[in-house]
């Protein structure tokens, strides 16, 4: 009864802003949630924003996704197309290829929303690739953060499966092939294969029920999904607070940024239509995926340079890497392991990529909390063995396009393929040296630089005739940059409580030695004082 | 008969936009109508001439054939290890080889690539009318064959179902093994299609007309020439290699730039 009562006074006093503000917080104390969050702090680099591109870019698929849903057919029933684009005209086609070209032809803005859909999903995966890459290189997916990573993870696998979907959806040449090719990874799984493969398309493939599927995956389940997973995943970044990376005034303790009110909400705000802007304008200005010439799906015709969308190029240049021949006859059947092989290999890749917060944790020892985000230079193990995956990743990536690359470099195929298959077994390994190598050097220049300063250009001829070149010390902010990191010694192997040494032990103890073996450790205080006295 | 088209088009448009050039232009397309008609004239006597006198173009076509290209196929065109007998292949062979530049061959590789045409015109039809004297073999297409006025969605059916496996859908070209490829078919005549399809040049089958009937052939011409006519309507086209070039678009210009916006919108300001 005192809480109505208060209303209208508070009316008399404000005028309606107040009222409206009383009115609500007395229903549902949005206050606490104000304070809490517009408070919050986020600090402020450009690398820290490009998980927001990721999510900008998902708003604009669900936007532009609705208005497709509006006139998308799900459907694989037969119709004649007779709408306005002319070389399709009397073709026979699945009711999904005939929508899509309306949806390009007949509607008005269809192609444009079409056309920022399938963009903004292009940058969707790429966006998040880059932020994984991010966290990654950083060593953000520390502790308290190691699910947050694994959540992550999910929503980049997720945003592949939504991919895929989505490029199947049309029914035309070159999402049949694609899936053709799933098909055929399916099948080519032992025992179990066929099976999959027909209860997945519901008969012989392509059946009729396949493009019905997967709109339900497309935009029920995955979203839905995508959505759960991104509600924990910024859940999780206000539970842990955001990384910075190391200044003066920053420490594990504190956040130092902007608050969320007003600043950052503003800047954010504006960045998603920045986002927003960037890909509509792509979107109007280049085609991306014309279906009308692709024509509708034929088991029969394949075109050349047929490619999956990038983000799935991966698994498409593993199958093109495989060499030919591997498979046996035996018990009167054929054991192919053409496919199996690339399935497990990718398989044991993307596993790694998910569990690295864990193995990387076992192997330091490490249980303290980290929110000072690494410089890549200062944890050479970890940005060497990023570099090797990095550079597996890519060897796959290109040979997706290794045909393309054959056409437009005038290379031979084979040599292409056989490069690419080089560089997928080497390539990881230079570049795993090659990355580590630079990390120590880098970490040696800053050390060289904290202890003696930097180089001023300056040179000085003293007294007796010796000319040096005067060192400028840096100051007190910027050597902070330089000299606050962490680094590991190498875990030295000792008998557990049963004087035992185990396997698992020295296992852990030889992945440390590979990781911390060669490192530059960081300047001390005593070594800084003493340095002073050189120049 | 392609160029005629293509010159009214960009007249058009220049002066539609008043440019300050504009009277450049007039004196361009005066110019063009008159060089035009000449040529016209020019090539109508040309042709009434070759009626007649075919068999001096196939003596003319002998002695080019002499010069150019009996090194590699040999005096009587039979072949040697060079290169393979020409008895038989008919003068759309001809046409086609020479006439898109291929032959003469600058030198052997995985496959004869086309450059600048070496011959005119009429040299290129006598060195035909010559190697078709030799054995029965396809002819240079009637012009009736040639209009793109078929059916263009049954000619792109017929492209997906029987050229884009190496062509592409869109006709942007292809690799095959050994460092030969399918070329680009965007700036190819009706003519040279045609051809090709009758006589199977370097690695490509031969579609002859129990295969795919003249006015079948006819039809993909007319889709050919559609897409080469039309543009995308949805933009830029990107070289019309699918996703590769959509992905890699993608990663250095859409997310380069918005890589570029967060670094502005995170700099201090001074």
């Amino acid at each position: 009864m005192s809480t109505t009562s208060a209303a209208p006074k508070a009316a008399s006093n404000g005028g309606f802003t107040a009222a409206a503000a009383t009115y609500l917080e007395e229903r549902t104390s949005i206050s606490a949630v104000v304070k809490e969050f517009g408070r919050k702090i986020f600090p402020d680099h450009w690398s820290f924003l490009l998980g927001e591109v990721a999510l900008y870019s998902f708003v604009v698929i669900l936007l532009s996704g609705t208005f497709l849903t509006f006139f998308f057919q799900a459907s694989m029933a037969e119709t004649v197309y007779n709408g306005s684009y002319a070389p399709l005209k009397g073709v026979e086609m699945s009711a999904a290829m005939n929508s899509t070209l309306n949806i390009s032809f007949d509607i008005r803005g269809g192609l444009l929303m079409r056309q920022v859909h399938h963009w903004a999903a292009l940058l969707f995966v790429a966006a998040i690739g880059l932020h994984m890459l991010r966290i990654f290189f950083t060593g953000a997916f520390r502790k308290p953060r190691e699910l947050n990573w694994v959540i992550g993870f999910m929503l980049f696998i997720l945003a592949m499966a939504e991919g895929f979907t989505g490029y199947s959806l049309p029914d035309d040449l070159l999402s049949g092939n694609g899936l053709r090719i799933i098909d055929g990874m399916v099948k080519g799984l032992p025992l179990v294969g066929t099976w999959i493969s027909f209860l997945l398309f519901g008969g012989e493939f392509p059946g009729t029920a396949i493009v019905g599927r997967l709109y339900t995956l497309h935009i029920l389940l995955l979203p839905a999904l995508v959505v759960a997973f991104i509600a924990l995943h910024l859940t999780f970044v206000v539970v842990h607070k955001h990384t910075q990376y190391a200044a003066a005034g920053r420490t594990q303790q504190n956040v130092v940024g902007y608050p969320i009110l007003p600043v950052y909400a503003a800047k954010a705000g504006g960045f998603f239509f920045i986002v927003f802007g960037v890909i509509v304008l792509i979107a109007s200005l280049f085609t991306i995926n014309p279906i009308w010439n692709y024509g509708p799906y034929d088991p029969s015709p394949v075109s050349a340079g047929t490619q999956p969308d990038w983000y799935i190029g991966f698994a498409d240049g593993a199958l093109r890497l495989v060499p030919p021949g591997w498979e046996f006859v035996w018990l009167d059947r054929t054991w192919s392991f053409n496919i199996i092989v690339p399935v497990l290999v990718l398989g044991l890749f993307i596993v790694t990529v998910a569990i690295y917060p864990f193995l990387e944790a076992w192997i330091t020892g490490d249980k303290r909390e980290h929110h000072i985000a690494d410089r890549p230079r200062n944890n050479p193990g970890r940005t060497a063995v990023g570099a090797a995956g990095v550079t597996f990743y890519a060897a796959l990536w290109a040979a997706a396009s290794s045909d393309i690359i054959a056409t437009h470099f005038k290379l031979t195929m084979e040599g292409v393929i056989h490069t690419l298959q080089a560089c997928l077994i080497l390539g990881p390994i230079v570049a795993y040296i090659i990355a580590k190598r630079i990390c120590i050097a880098l970490q040696k220049k800053d050390r060289t630089i904290a202890l003696h300063g930097y180089e001023s250009g300056r040179i000085v001829r003293l007294p007796g005739g010796e000319y040096i070149e005067v060192h400028e010390q840096l100051d007190e902010y910027e050597r902070w940059r330089l000299v606050s990191f962490e680094s590991y010694q190498p875990l030295m192997l000792r008998p557990n409580s049963r004087g035992k040494i185990t396997a698992s032990n020295r296992l852990r103890a030889g992945l440390s030695r590979w990781f911390f073996e060669d490192r530059i450790a960081p300047v001390t205080r005593g070594e800084i004082e003493g340095g002073h006295g050189h120049h | 008969m392609r160029a005629h088209p293509h010159t009214t088009s960009r007249s058009r448009r220049k002066t539609g936009r008043r440019h300050p050039l504009a009277t450049l232009a007039l004196i361009a397309i005066g110019l063009g109508l008159t060089g035009g008609g000449y040529a016209a004239f020019n090539s109508s006597t040309a042709s009434a001439e070759t009626a007649t006198a075919s068999k001096q173009s196939v003596d003319e076509g002998k002695k080019l054939f002499m010069a150019n290209c009996a090194t590699c196929h040999g005096l009587n065109a039979s072949g040697t290890d060079n290169g393979p007998s020409l008895i038989g292949v008919g003068a759309a062979a001809v046409d086609f080889q020479v006439g898109t530049g291929r032959m003469p061959m600058a030198m052997q590789g995985p496959q004869a690539e086309e450059k600048p045409v070496q011959f005119t015109d009429d040299q290129v039809k006598s060195l035909a009318a010559y190697v078709a004297t030799l054995g029965p073999g396809p002819a240079i297409p009637d012009a009736s064959l040639l209009k793109p006025d078929g059916d263009a969605a049954k000619g792109g059916e017929l492209f997906r179902v029987n050229c884009a496996m190496c062509h592409n859908v869109a006709g942007a070209g292809g690799a095959l093994t050994e460092g030969k490829f399918a070329p680009d078919l965007h700036n190819v005549t009706p003519a040279h299609i045609y051809e090709a399809m009758v006589t199977g040049p370097q690695n490509m089958p031969v579609f002859n007309n129990l295969n795919i009937t003249p006015t079948d052939k006819r039809d993909i011409i007319t889709y050919l020439t559609y897409i080469r006519e039309n543009p995308s309507p949805g933009g830029f086209e990107l070289g019309g290699l699918g996703p590769v070039s959509e992905g890699l678009f993608l990663w250095i210009f859409g997310l380069g730039s918005i890589v570029a916006l967060t670094v502005w919108i995170t700099a201090k300001s001074n």
